[in-house]
């Protein structure tokens, strides 16, 4: 085998895109043939990305199925609290189908550890799940209203939790794209919780009961706007792995149906149509949101220039030679 | 002080892990100055920790065909084809070694030719994010102060893969379940040294007590640096790191990023309590955005009516 001219091994030479300008001017640095330095999560983006979707959906739903059971709107709690459990039901077999040995879920609650989130996550799971399904149950037979009111109420303190704590279990990697958002991401998945939830409320719920969703839908769409542009200033350049590729496109599509979603609900919600149309489209929009970061943590892990840009600009500038 | 247990300095990781009376915290020192990449650690690592082949296919990047560490690759030399400038390039006089024949005969332009070998492995962090991270707590932390993966505990959530700063653990795809360096663990318990070290025959990797290394390692700096190679560094010997110090460090020849390795690596667990507390915000908030949501049109409505 011949080696060319002496060329530096593993130099990045900037990655040309077409018809795409690079937000950041990247920097020359050297890699190990441009091989990833941090391996990328196996996890399936149907799965993990998925059960972030579903987590939301199912634990913000359960506030959203709380409010409305205490204003006497039943239509929709009920519907909601359907929806929390078939979400969570879903969202547990995405987990168990990601482990690669699902016999082996059990090892889960093995132990009870504060440092790993996806063990904090589990118990949460454990206890969020029989409370939805309870809550769920009592409401569609219309059997045990004591027992429902208190499986309500446990869900909808727990489904917050829920909604959230995933956030950290993508924060908590050495992924540049989450880590580096680690103060952001919370906030963004509570946003994006909210308009799933508020999207199917206004799915399922007659016009007469979905002045809140509305009003949540709103909310969601300015908070989830907000989250994901603080995210980004905050990721420097990082954030191109937010705004390219797949998950580019992503959060793209995500931004245009929330926000499409909530315009067409505040505007247009007292028409069935209308509020089915903006309940589908923040359902979507959220699910996008979900997959986007994923990709983009995805993307960052795989290039070490997000890997070892970063950490140099953290310790200053280099020793003058 | 309760962070110490997350990230910075660690004096005695096996104490806080739960051990008593533990012996002192063993590691490898790894000089890759004497490095003579005949992978004879990577195959001692396979042999006597009976891991599976994984692949044959050439990568065709370089002598190395290996790629990188991986469920299956324990320890892996990295080979670095580099032209440097002529100052940069003085190796080691080699101290009675085989020499490689590129390194021998230098081509004329653009400085000479040299050859990085490095010999990577698990960095047996102090503050170790893959043993963090662990919802099963498959992961745990020997009285010799190494990270070691129990196989029948691990379920294979694969969470430890992205939480590593090295890229070391990974699942394996046959099996799902992750493996990584166990720094011989039963040969430590049989008083032995691990398997890559003993077949090491420049001692490229050196094994032993921690502090003993760090010594021996501070010498060799200064020994290359006044026979002119001032590109010699430690990488992962410092305690005061953002892992807290690696149980495994190197003697390198260039960044740490030439080699592969992360120039300043952090334990994401560091930011876990701000990670939580903002969760916690942000489940407020969401909670508050209900409430918000479900009083505006029972008061819009109110005053409506009046
Ligand atoms: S290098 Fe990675 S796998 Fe090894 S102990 Fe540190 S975090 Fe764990
Ligand atoms: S894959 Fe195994 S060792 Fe890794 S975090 Fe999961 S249970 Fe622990």
């Amino acid at each position: 085998m011949t080696h060319e001219a002496p060329r530096r091994e593993g130099t990045r030479t900037r990655r040309r895109r077409k018809g795409e300008q690079l937000m950041v001017p990247r920097a020359e640095f050297r890699s190990y043939y441009g091989r990833p330095v941090i391996k990328a999560p196996s996890w399936a983006a149907r799965d993990i990305a998925g059960y972030f979707f579903l987590g939301g959906l199912a634990g913000a739903g359960s506030v959203l199925a709380a409010g409305a059971q205490l204003t006497g709107r039943t239509t929709v709690a009920t519907a909601v609290k359907v929806s929390s459990l078939a979400a969570v039901s879903l969202s547990a077999a995405a987990l168990i189908n990601d482990l690669g040995r699902p016999d082996r879920f059990a090892h889960m609650l093995r132990v009870l550890k504060p440092t790993s989130p996806m063990s904090v996550g589990s118990w949460l799971l454990g206890g969020y799940g029989p409370a939805a399904g309870a809550a769920a149950l009592c409401a569609v037979t219309g059997r045990l209203p004591r027992t429902g009111a208190v499986a309500t109420a446990a869900a909808a303190t727990l489904g917050p939790a829920v909604a959230t704590y995933t956030a950290v279990l993508a924060a908590d990697t050495a992924v540049p794209a989450w880590h580096g958002a680690h103060r952001e991401l919370p906030y963004l998945f509570a946003a994006s919780a909210t308009a799933a939830a508020a999207g199917m409320a206004l799915v399922v719920a007659p016009s007469r009961e979905s002045a809140p969703a509305r009003c949540a839908a709103v909310l969601a769409a300015v908070a989830d706007a907000t989250a994901v542009r603080a995210a980004e200033r905050r990721l420097g350049m990082v954030a191109e792995t937010y705004r390219e590729g797949r998950a580019g496109r992503l959060l793209r599509a995500a931004e245009v149906l929330v926000v499409g979603g909530a315009v067409t609900a505040a505007l247009g919600g007292r028409y069935r149509s209308a509020a089915v149309a903006g309940g589908l489209a923040l359902l979507a929009g959220s699910a996008c949101t979900r997959f986007g970061v994923f990709a983009a943590g995805i993307a960052s892990a795989e290039d070490p220039a997000y890997t070892v840009l970063p950490q140099r600009a953290a310790q200053g500038p280099p020793p003058s030679p | 002080m309760t962070d110490s247990l997350l990230s910075g300095p660690e004096p005695d990781p096996a104490g806080d892990a739960g051990h008593t009376d533990a012996p002192p915290r063993v590691g490898f020192f790894t000089d890759t100055s004497v490095c003579i990449g005949c992978k004879a650690c990577e195959v001692a690592c396979k042999e006597w920790n009976a891991i599976p082949e994984d692949g044959l296919s050439l990568t065709g990047m370089s002598y190395d065909n290996t790629g990188s560490l991986g469920a299956s690759t324990w320890r892996h030399v990295a080979f670095i084809e580099q032209s440097a400038p002529p100052a940069a390039a003085q190796a080691p006089a080699p101290e009675g070694r085989t020499e490689l024949p590129l390194a021998a005969d230098p081509p004329a332009a653009g400085g000479e030719f040299r050859w990085l070998m490095s010999s990577d492995v698990c960095k047996h962090c102090t503050h170790a994010a893959c043993l963090d991270v662990c919802p099963t707590g498959s992961l745990f932390r020997t009285e010799f102060g190494t990270v070691v993966v129990q196989e029948d505990i691990c379920n294979g959530c694969g969470y430890c893969v992205p939480a590593c700063p090295y890229g070391v653990i990974d699942q394996r795809p046959s099996d799902g379940r992750a493996f990584k360096c166990t720094l011989c663990y039963d040969r430590l318990g049989a008083g032995l040294e691990p398997a890559c070290a003993k077949a090491c025959p420049t001692e490229s990797i050196q094994f032993g007590p921690l502090d003993e290394l760090r010594a021996r390692a501070a010498l060799r700096v200064e020994q290359l640096h006044a026979a002119g190679v001032p590109d010699a560094r430690l990488y992962g010997h410092d305690p005061e790191d953002g892992v807290g110090g690696d149980g495994a460090f190197f003697l390198l020849l260039d960044e740490p990023e030439v080699y592969g390795l992360p120039p300043d690596p952090v334990v994401t667990t560091r930011d876990l309590p701000a990670m939580w507390k903002h969760a916690g915000a942000a489940a407020l908030s969401l909670a508050g955005g209900f409430a918000l949501s479900f009083a505006l049109p029972a008061l819009l409505r109110r005053k409506g009516r009046r």
